[in-house]
């Protein structure tokens, strides 16, 4: 108990005194995961937008292997970018494997799903409240589906920030495709990891301090998101 | 989309039918809108009043054939309006936008409308249903009066000839559908064509020029206000009875 307690105190006193490394590697997740999450943002949120409003054939189908990969584990993501990426792989002569730029790819191919199922969603519920209205006022079906994304902008931001906590919160992709090298791909999950197996626990928890933080900081942000701009007086002029 | 030759008549429904699954909500149904008229649809729920606006608008698919009057502009206020999250102006503002982008792809030809005229003709429809003061609120943050007024000025500020309005009152408490009454009292003055659906016989009786009773998806009397009420009265419709609360609501 006594050397968990000293591993805690070690900890804050890394936090306090902003330790270069504990810096370096909370710096290197969140442009690791925020470039993640923004390349996810714009690629996700219009083909979510775009299948809640767009009547093809096989959407069915596209529709349940976009809730699959809803569930897609982050070591399988890793290892599909790892074998793409590998020397012998079809994108080896990239040349980019174990570097950050990697760890985006992952990370992105794993909130894609979550952006674009929770985005289809977000403009399925405007729609079948106010589709047929915005049809009758003469938008088609991709501006009413643009139109609620607007109109929904809060529940895009809320899944937005979902997506960068699941990307920043994920240890398998990044291990595989990054490597874990220190300074240059090491974030705080896999640090964490590392640290954990060698016994440098304060390290180990110091990270881990901050990680519970920023998720618990996420979730009071998605707390503070106006569920009606109305409510919150953030009209938009 | 055919085009209506007969003289006066904004719209035409010929053997109109739709279904939906099972449940035909029109059957066969025989229509037309003249213009200057002041139409009211009643009948029990279920009866196809919602059903029939939304052909005339044609936002639904039907059997049959729907003729309209060459360039016209219509439009259509639901029972209850969607507005987006955002203010009351710009709600305005993206109804015109839209409804000038239809107009120009019907014509094949760049819309004639600037956004400085979509603003004036925004401010100006907030100022017929008395909402000018409120225009920067949250659309979504105004009473339900308020709400059904501003999606009037919404329809109305495309300058339509003929306006579908779906119990348009039916959710207010009695200023607010006072409100939108006189609304609708100065648009029929003005010239505008309106259809509405109500179940408050009182508020046909005074808006009214011609009252169309439905009955399970079918027409079941067309009638000039004074003929319906005769009827009415002497028992020929009985779908209501002038002992029904809306029918002695007083003026």
């Amino acid at each position: 108990m006594s050397g968990v307690a000293a591993s805690a105190a070690t900890a804050l006193e890394l936090i306090i005194h902003a330790d270069p490394e504990l810096v370096r590697t909370v710096a290197l997740s969140f442009m690791v995961s925020g470039t993640a999450c923004f390349v996810g943002a714009w690629l996700g949120v219009p083909a979510g937008a775009w299948l809640a409003a767009a009547r093809f054939s096989g959407r069915r189908a596209v529709l349940i292997a976009l809730d699959t990969l809803l569930a897609l584990p982050s070591v399988v993501a890793g290892l599909v970018v790892y074998l793409l990426l590998s020397r012998s792989g079809p994108l080896g002569s990239w040349g980019i494997l174990f570097t950050p730029t990697a760890m985006v790819i992952a990370q992105t191919i794993l909130v894609l799903p979550v952006v674009a199922a929770l985005a289809r969603q977000v403009v399925a519920d405007g729609l079948a409240e106010g589709g047929e209205q915005l049809h009758a006022l003469g938008a088609g079906p991709v501006l009413r589906a643009a139109l609620m994304l607007v109109h929904a902008r809060w529940a895009v931001v809320t899944l937005l920030l979902v997506a960068f906590g699941r990307a920043v919160s994920e240890v398998g992709a990044v291990m595989i495709v990054g490597g874990n090298i220190a300074g240059v791909t090491r974030v705080m999950t896999t640090s964490i990891a590392l640290e954990t197996s060698k016994g440098d626990l304060p390290l180990a928890l110091a990270l881990g301090l901050v990680l519970l933080s920023l998720v618990a900081l996420l979730n009071v942000v998605v707390a503070l998101v106006p569920r009606s701009p109305g409510l919150a007086g953030a009209t938009w002029r | 989309m055919a085009v209506i030759r007969m003289a006066g008549a904004l719209v035409d429904l010929d053997d109109v039918s739709v279904r939906f699954g099972a449940q035909r909500a029109l059957d066969g149904v025989d229509f037309t809108v003249r213009r200057g008229e002041v139409v009211a649809l009643v009948g029990a729920n279920g009866s196809g009043k919602t059903t029939l606006l939304r052909v005339l608008h044609g936002v639904i698919a039907h059997a049959g054939e729907r003729r309209i009057a060459p360039g016209l502009r219509h439009a259509m206020v639901y029972q209850r309006p969607f507005l987006l999250h955002l203010s009351a102006l710009r709600n305005l503002l993206i109804g015109l936008w839209l409804a000038d982008r239809a107009a120009a792809r019907d014509a094949q030809r760049p819309s004639a409308h600037g956004r400085a005229e979509r603003l004036e003709r925004a401010r100006a429809a907030l100022a017929r249903v008395g909402l000018d003061a409120l225009a920067s609120r949250s659309a979504r943050s105004l009473s339900g009066g308020e709400q059904q007024r501003l999606a009037l000025a919404r329809g109305w500020a495309t300058r339509p000839k003929l306006l579908l309005l779906d119990e348009p009152t039916s959710s207010l408490d009695p200023a607010a559908r006072q409100d939108v009454e006189m609304l609708l009292k100065g648009f029929a003055a003005d010239g505008m064509t309106l259809v509405f659906s109500t179940h408050d016989l009182a508020q046909a009786r005074w808006l009214a020029t011609r009252i169309v009773h439905l009955e399970a998806g079918r027409i079941d009397a067309d009638l000039s206000s004074a003929d319906f009420f005769r009827s009415v009265a002497e028992g020929g419709i009985r779908a209501f009875s002038p002992g029904e609360p809306a029918w002695s609501r007083t003026r």
